[in-house]
């Protein structure tokens, strides 16, 4: 059950993850996965002029599901929210160095909150969208 | 530096110190095939049956009552498969419970695409079976109940003398998963009316690979390998000898030490759990009371089982957790759901198995780390 070798980035992140932490006042919110399936993951963004100017996550699940989480707040922090959205699995995956085959549903996780999070935020700041969409 | 404490003893134990011993010559010089008429065979034959032996006394059954198999796995499948097939005259209606092992599970799962009728008896929270609802799940076709000594992952005891004096009163057959079990708790099959036990060395502190069927001499269970005739044709193929022998020391020195063992090794489970349900938001699983002296399992709210496992890794503390993180996702385990634990508790448990081999020491360096660990997980933790 438990014998998949983790890259050492994985365990790294595991073990100091980035970003890890609740943001109350967030301008966007987003989840990913379920609790009962195992995994839950909600990140939070801070948008300043269309750009992820904070971000931070809490997440309940495996090793590689906290990696995700953590690699996935580091790889957009700072990035303009469209290049943010085109944030894959397989960029996350790629990132960590690897994830074991049977884990690859956990960056899925990932790109899921992180892509909610941000439509969570355009949701709520629809008068912003016109001017900024290019 | 990291002290290293191993806790994991349901899945597997340490080798001991006498079972090393007493497998070497077999390992080295004497190599003999027990079925080779010379005196260098001979010595390898005597082996196995001083093994036997062994193992006969510390289930109180009659040394031509076992049978070496290959592990626990292959027990339950012989058992199960076999029993089922020849009483089938009487029924094809089997009984057993919904916490058994896979190798149990999975057993009656093929045999349900043969026809089979299953009944998987529910649990309480505690993980205890009600001896009124086999009764009333009894009926004309039933021929076989299966169901385990002590659970591997939340260490319940089950009542076996009662569910064996249930079988032989209606002449069903009775098999026990008694894995966990032989070597930590009494067995004895006579006054327990088993008809059918399975276990396996290396849960006892002998070698992996090796394991034994006990089955009443009265049943006549077909052979479940077929060739050269070895354990009175019923497992054919030349005998793994040192793992039989390592298998008979391993048992006996268990055996032996029993009692003192038991009131040591369920001292230290204790002394863990006392210290974990200090914790917040922790629920122990498990039979409180009727338990193994070993396992000291729990709910961690709010964590995933594997992180905490990785993170105790991390630190030297090796445990494990019944959730399984992978594809598809939804592998809670089967026996804590079955205790009416919500899935998303299932994800979160945590065990640790000790035995003769821990010290306090071990039980103190757990109960130093856990607490910092499950803050660290909690704080990034949306439950």
């Amino acid at each position: 059950m438990f014998c998949e070798s983790f890259s050492d980035k994985v365990i790294e992140h595991f073990m100091s993850p980035r970003n890890a932490g609740s943001m109350p006042d967030a301008d966007g919110i987003g989840n990913g996965g379920d609790p009962s399936c195992g995994d839950s993951l909600t990140i939070y963004i801070k948008v300043k002029n269309n750009i992820i100017s904070d971000i931070s996550f809490l997440v309940f699940g495996c090793v590689a599901a906290i990696a995700t989480s953590s690699m996935t707040t580091e790889l957009v922090k700072g990035k303009p929210l469209e290049e943010a959205l085109k944030l894959t699995d397989t960029d996350i995956t790629e990132a960590l160095g690897g994830l074991p085959e049977n884990k690859l549903h956990c960056s899925v996780l990932g790109a899921t909150a992180l892509k909610n999070a941000i439509e969570n935020y355009r949701s709520k700041t629809p008068w912003l969208q016109g001017e900024n969409a290019q | 530096m990291n002290q290293m404490v191993y806790a994991d003893n349901a899945a597997t134990t340490a080798l001991s110190r006498t079972a090393f011993e007493a497998m070497l010559p077999y390992l080295t010089t004497e190599y003999g095939n027990p079925s080779s008429v010379y005196s260098f065979g001979s010595n390898a034959k005597r082996a196995i049956q001083n093994s036997r032996e062994k193992v006969a006394s510390a289930i109180g059954a009659l040394p031509e009552e076992i049978y070496f198999t290959s592990g626990g796995t292959e027990s339950d499948n012989w058992a199960i498969k076999s029993a089922s097939k020849l009483s089938q005259n009487n029924g094809k209606h089997i009984i057993s419970t919904a916490i058994e092992h896979h190798a149990v599970l999975h057993t009656l799962d093929s045999l349900k695409e043969q026809g089979y009728e299953i009944t998987s008896l529910g649990v309480d929270t505690y993980g205890q079976i009600s001896l009124q609802e086999i009764c009333s799940t009894i009926k004309n076709g039933t021929s076989l109940i299966s169901i385990m000594a002590a659970n591997n992952e939340v260490g319940t005891i089950l009542p076996t003398v009662e569910i064996g004096a249930i079988a032989r009163e209606r002449g069903i057959l009775f098999h026990t998963d008694a894995v966990q079990a032989v070597g930590h708790i009494p067995i004895d099959v006579c006054t327990m009316n088993i008809d059918m036990l399975s276990l396996a060395g290396h849960k006892f502190r002998g070698p992996k690979g090796i394991g034994a069927l006990y089955i009443n001499k009265s049943i006549k269970l077909p052979a479940i390998i077929h060739g050269g005739g070895q354990e009175h044709n019923l497992r054919s193929g030349t005998e793994n000898v040192a793992g039989i022998v390592g298998l008979g020391a391993a048992l006996d020195e268990a055996c032996t030490n029993m009692k003192e063992n038991m009131r040591k090794v369920s001292a230290l489970r204790d002394r863990l759990i006392s210290g974990v349900m200090k914790i917040s938001r922790v629920k122990l699983t498990g039979d409180p009371a009727n338990r193994l002296p070993g396992i000291a399992s729990f709910i961690i709210e709010g964590i995933e089982g594997e992180s905490m496992v990785m993170m105790l890794d991390q630190n030297g503390i090796y445990a494990s957790s019944g959730s399984a993180c992978s594809s598809g996702s939804q592998k809670a385990s089967h026996v804590l759901l079955s205790m009416g634990l919500p899935s998303q508790l299932a994800h979160s448990s945590l065990r640790f198995s000790l035995n003769e081999d821990n010290s306090e020491n071990d039980v103190d360096y757990i109960l130093e780390k856990l607490p910092a660990i499950i803050n660290r997980l909690r704080e990034m933790s949306p439950l």
